[in-house]
């Protein structure tokens, strides 16, 4: 009876589960009290709950173990920059890569035409905006998802036949993964804007920006891209909302060696102008990292761990290790945060973007705890509140990262490896740090802020891993 | 007219969406309004009250918040979903003002791993694995949840025998464990009469009269409402039984439930043989003779039960209960008792036990007694929204507290339905409880008070007999409570069994009973 008559000697200290009530009244007595806020699982749907049981199975836990250790284990290096023609798949002058599952033309949203529309330009496959919509509507375009690429790109994710990469291999698992350069701020393609500013950026980034980095790369060797994002993560960065570290920090890899390999001047200060002219400019990389982490823990069998996160701007997807290559769908949530001057919500188009790979791989949103700079802007009234944020995304994952880890939080890891029973669980959703572009086509970002991943998608992957079971 | 508005992904408890609900019917020109979750059963019971149509209940999912009113006009809805957003937001910035708040036991536990007692009160058929969660974790359980299934008790029982734990419920309101009142409970003195108790009300009530009797408190268990049936095996009594006899603290230990079955009587004797400190059961319904060659001290109501406590606490030999100095002398209340013509005795309860001990007192004398926990199945009351005859109600139970806060908490109801009684005719007497300490409403009291006068101007002839379950040191003041109802006309007896018995006085005295 140790125990018990221990009790009756101890001072309470009550964790009250439910009834608000309860904990009041303790409170009244001055006693040690935590509240629980309990939910029931899966909303109460008592199907979910069911696959839940199903999924409460050594061979689900054993095999998101597997992937946990995989995504802890893999080594993102940057290796290259390559053209899309030479290294995509069936990648042809009419195919156009773009982010989130595919969808038909009529159901994309504005900024997705938009950008659609520019990058045909771009591609030299038609003159004028309106000609480039007859193309497409003549079915003459080729739509495909970048992820299908092995690839991933911001917002719209334009990837085009004649579009330079990052190239970035994961030397532990000999895996691939592209991205594109990070265009710069406002008017961009990757929020919807293709005026002709827009196209004779992305032509300059093609012809003169691109073998540059070649060359650099050449020089440099290998740079080790999950080394900068856990220096970026101490340095005040969550690397979706926030990479002025982590661009600071990769723009000092390179230098040396873009001085070395490049003598002339205007050129050198053409080049070296946008690399620090844009604090973004590591978003891309980190998201290729992030893709070719997760690439490598595709295909687990029983695995819920989610590999892909992704949004085109209608439907918000997921893929899940253990279901391979299937996007699990549901409608997109519209972000919350703050606008431009002169933009409001009501301009606001759904989320969108590959972007939300970062917080696949656990940081982004889910490191919002290490970057009290962006707190207030993604829609946070305090850093306890950002805290809070990254507390609760430990609920749903299988574990902690050891490499990539949170200063402000006594340098706890990231939460890492979403486990979709989890978030169907608990209730708590994947919380996502993004951008926002104008609902029109051809008018750019206009704020940014926070956005969680919709329930749906993870009812569904459970669901069909259920089945499988 | 209704108006419905979905609340997508706003998840509340149950009782505080049922306390939202009351306020907003508070409102004039409110008909009827109900704010819960949306989940199957939920959504059902509001489009059969007429409170939600089909389309919008399409749209409401079972993690989304849904509010029904019927109102007499537009303004008024306003006013109602204007003062819900006050009451949703008073509800988060409490939390943040308050104790620290965590979305899952899991977080909450990480984080306070000197937590040592849960206190869980969620749907009975998802209690097992936050209990179990508890467990695992070392921390003893208090489960108020009722419906949990059987099997999942005894699972959780064992577990918790096996690592030497607590766990007291399912459907455990009341409990003190060092001085802290749990759930439902009365700020007692402490003191050396430990109790164990299968019963919530009746835990407050003997807890109660021992501390007016100058008696204290060492540990108040529970052990939930069907811990001494035959299926649990008495398992959590023959625990704190145990528990209580190795608490140095503890001297006279007390033991409060309906009879058990006849195995778990034997264990329970079996038990008690083996502890040296005296033993007092009261075993309500129960023969007194079950403890014939025992050492165990059988009582048969509640207040017994207390005053053979505290007099064997004091090493004073257990006489007459008409000896207690808490026996009030009822012939100066004969004088004011209001001639009637009316018969017949309505109960109505917000404690379980203290109607069922109000039943036992009356159904023989009253040659039977309508109930919805009737004594005889002959008298099950069928219809519970209309007394009948001689008519006692456990307003806690199902059929009252379906969809609407336990009286307890809430005593509008209760209320309502003094008025009710006192509309009807053949009802002379009207017999209530008033249950104070943490966890009960701020003023119970005052809610008689506002019936009962509404209920004399109509009918000065009734006879108001009540007790109030309560100390001093409640937060609501005992005195407080008792001179309100005085003042209000109330026949106010210390005890329960003695309302009970003037009950009986005021029918002797009108003639419609002999004696």
């Amino acid at each position: 009876m140790a125990k018990v008559n221990k009790l009756f000697s101890d001072k309470l200290y009550v964790a009250n589960i439910g009834i608000e009530n309860f904990t009041l009244t303790l409170q009244e007595q001055n006693v040690n009290t935590v509240h629980v806020d309990w939910s029931p699982p899966a909303g109460g749907d008592e199907n979910l709950a069911k696959v839940l049981d199903i999924l409460s199975d050594e061979r689900v836990e054993k095999a998101n173990k597997e992937a946990f250790d995989r995504i802890n284990d893999s080594e993102p290096m940057l290796v290259d920059v390559v053209m899309a023609k030479d290294v995509l798949p069936g990648m042809k002058k009419n195919t156009i890569g773009h982010a989130g599952p595919t969808l038909p033309w009529k159901d994309m949203c504005g900024p997705l035409q938009g950008a659609i529309l520019g990058a045909i330009v771009y591609e030299g496959l038609a003159d004028s905006l309106e000609e480039a919509e007859k193309l497409v509507l003549n079915d003459e375009i080729e739509f495909v998802s970048n992820h299908d690429l092995d690839a991933v790109g911001p917002m719209t994710g334009m990837i085009t036949y004649s579009m330079p990469l990052w190239k970035v291999e994961n030397k532990t698992f000999g895996n691939i993964a592209y991205t594109t350069f990070n265009e710069g701020l406002g008017k961009v393609m990757r929020f919807g804007a293709n005026g002709p500013d827009v196209i004779e950026k992305l032509k300059w980034l093609e012809k003169e920006f691109a073998p540059v980095m070649k060359s650099t790369l050449k020089s440099s060797g290998p740079i080790a891209l999950k080394v900068i994002m856990a220096k970026a993560l101490a340095m005040g960065d969550e690397m979706h909302q926030r990479n002025n570290g982590a661009t600071s920090m990769m723009v000092r890899e390179l230098m040396p060696h873009i001085v070395k390999t490049q003598q002339d001047n205007k050129e050198l200060h053409a080049i070296t102008e946008f690399l620090t002219g844009n604090d973004q400019f590591f978003l891309n990389l980190a998201m290729v990292a992030g893709k070719a982490v997760m690439d490598a823990v595709k295909g687990i069998e029983y695995s819920t761990v989610v590999t892909a996160m992704s949004r085109n701007g209608t439907n918000f997807g997921i893929r899940i290790s253990g279901m391979g290559d299937t996007w699990f769908e549901a409608p997109v949530n519209q972000p919350e945060g703050l606008y431009f001057p002169g933009f409001t919500a009501e301009d606001a188009n759904p989320d969108i973007g590959d972007s939300t790979i970062v917080e696949t791989v656990g940081v982004g949103g889910f490191a919002m705890g290490s970057a009290p700079a962006v707190v207030r802007f993604v829609g946070a009234s305090s850093v306890d509140e950002a805290v809070q944020y990254s507390k609760d995304m430990q609920l749903i994952t299988v574990g902690l990262s050891p490499t990539l880890v949170i200063p402000t939080m006594n340098f706890v890891g990231t939460a890492t490896g979403i486990d979709a029973r989890k978030v169907v669980e608990t209730g708590i959703l994947p919380v996502i740090n993004t951008g926002m572009a104008h609902k029109k086509p051809g008018i750019g970002q206009v704020g940014a802020g926070i956005v969680k991943a919709p329930s749906q998608c993870f009812e569904k992957a459970v669901k069909a891993l259920g089945e499988k079971m | 007219m209704v108006h419905n508005v979905i609340k997508k992904n706003k998840y509340f408890d149950s009782v505080t969406l049922m306390l939202f609900s009351s306020k907003i019917e508070d409102i004039k020109g409110v008909n009827q309004a109900a704010v819960m979750m949306g989940t199957n059963h939920n959504k059902v019971l509001m489009q059969d009250s007429g409170l939600l149509n089909k389309e919008q209940a399409a749209d409401a999912s079972a993690n989304d918040l849904i509010i029904g009113i019927d109102a007499e006009s537009q303004e008024v809805v306003d006013e109602a979903l204007k003062l819900l957003e006050e009451q949703f937001s008073n509800k988060s910035s409490g939390k943040e003002a308050g104790a620290k708040t965590y979305k899952t036991f899991d977080q909450a536990i990480k984080e306070t791993p000197e937590a040592n007692l849960s206190v869980v009160s969620i749907p009975g058929r998802f209690a097992k694995s936050e209990v179990m969660k508890s467990l695992k974790k070392g921390l003893h359980v208090m489960l108020y949840s009722d419906n949990v299934p059987l099997e999942d008790e005894i699972a959780l029982k064992d577990y918790a025998l096996e690592n030497d734990l607590l766990m007291m419920g399912p459907d455990c309101g009341t409990a003190i464990i060092n001085g802290v009142a749990l759930g439902f409970a009365n700020v007692v003195s402490r003191g050396s009469i430990g109790l164990t108790a299968a019963s919530g009300t009746g835990l407050q009530e003997v807890s109660v009269i021992v501390d007016k009797l100058g008696g204290g408190i060492s540990q108040a268990l529970g052990t939930g409402g069907r811990d001494l049936s035959a299926e649990i095996e008495g398992r959590m009594m023959l625990f704190t039984l145990e528990a209580l006899a190795n608490d140095g603290a503890t001297e006279v230990i007390g033991l409060i439930s309906k009879p058990p079955s006849e195995e778990v009587m034997k264990k329970i004797v079996d038990k008690a043989k083996n502890i040296d400190k005296p033993i007092v059961a009261c075993f309500l319904g129960g023969d007194p003779d079950l403890f014939k060659g025992t050492d165990i001290i059988g009582t048969t109501t509640l207040e017994e039960a207390a005053y053979a406590l505290v007099k064997t606490s004091k090493g004073e030999k257990v006489d007459a209960i008409s000896n207690s100095p808490l026996h009030e002398e009822t012939s100066g209340l004969h004088d004011k008792i209001p001639a009637s013509n009316a018969p017949y005795v309505r109960g109505l309860y917000t404690g379980g036990t203290l109607a069922y001990e109000a039943l036992l007192l009356l159904h023989e004398k009253l040659e039977g007694v309508y109930s919805n926990i009737a004594l005889d199945k002959k008298f099950d009351l069928k219809d519970l929204t209309t007394s009948r005859e001689n008519t006692i109600l456990d307003m806690g139970e199902d059929y009252f507290t379906e969809g609407k806060p336990h009286p307890m908490i809430d005593p509008k109801q209760r209320a309502e339905r003094i008025v009710q009684e006192a509309n009807d005719e053949e009802t002379g007497v009207v017999l209530l409880d008033c249950v104070l300490g943490h966890g009960s409403h701020e003023d119970p009291a005052a809610s008689i008070v506002k019936a009962v006068k509404e209920a004399k101007s109509k009918r000065s002839d009734i006879a108001f007999v009540a007790s109030v379950t309560g100390t001093k040191n409640d937060p609501q003041d005992l005195e407080k409570s008792q001179q309100a109802l005085k003042d209000a006309g109330v026949f106010v007896l210390p005890t329960n069994r003695q309302a009970v018995l003037f009950v009986l006085e005021v029918l002797k005295k009108r003639g419609v009973i002999n004696g």
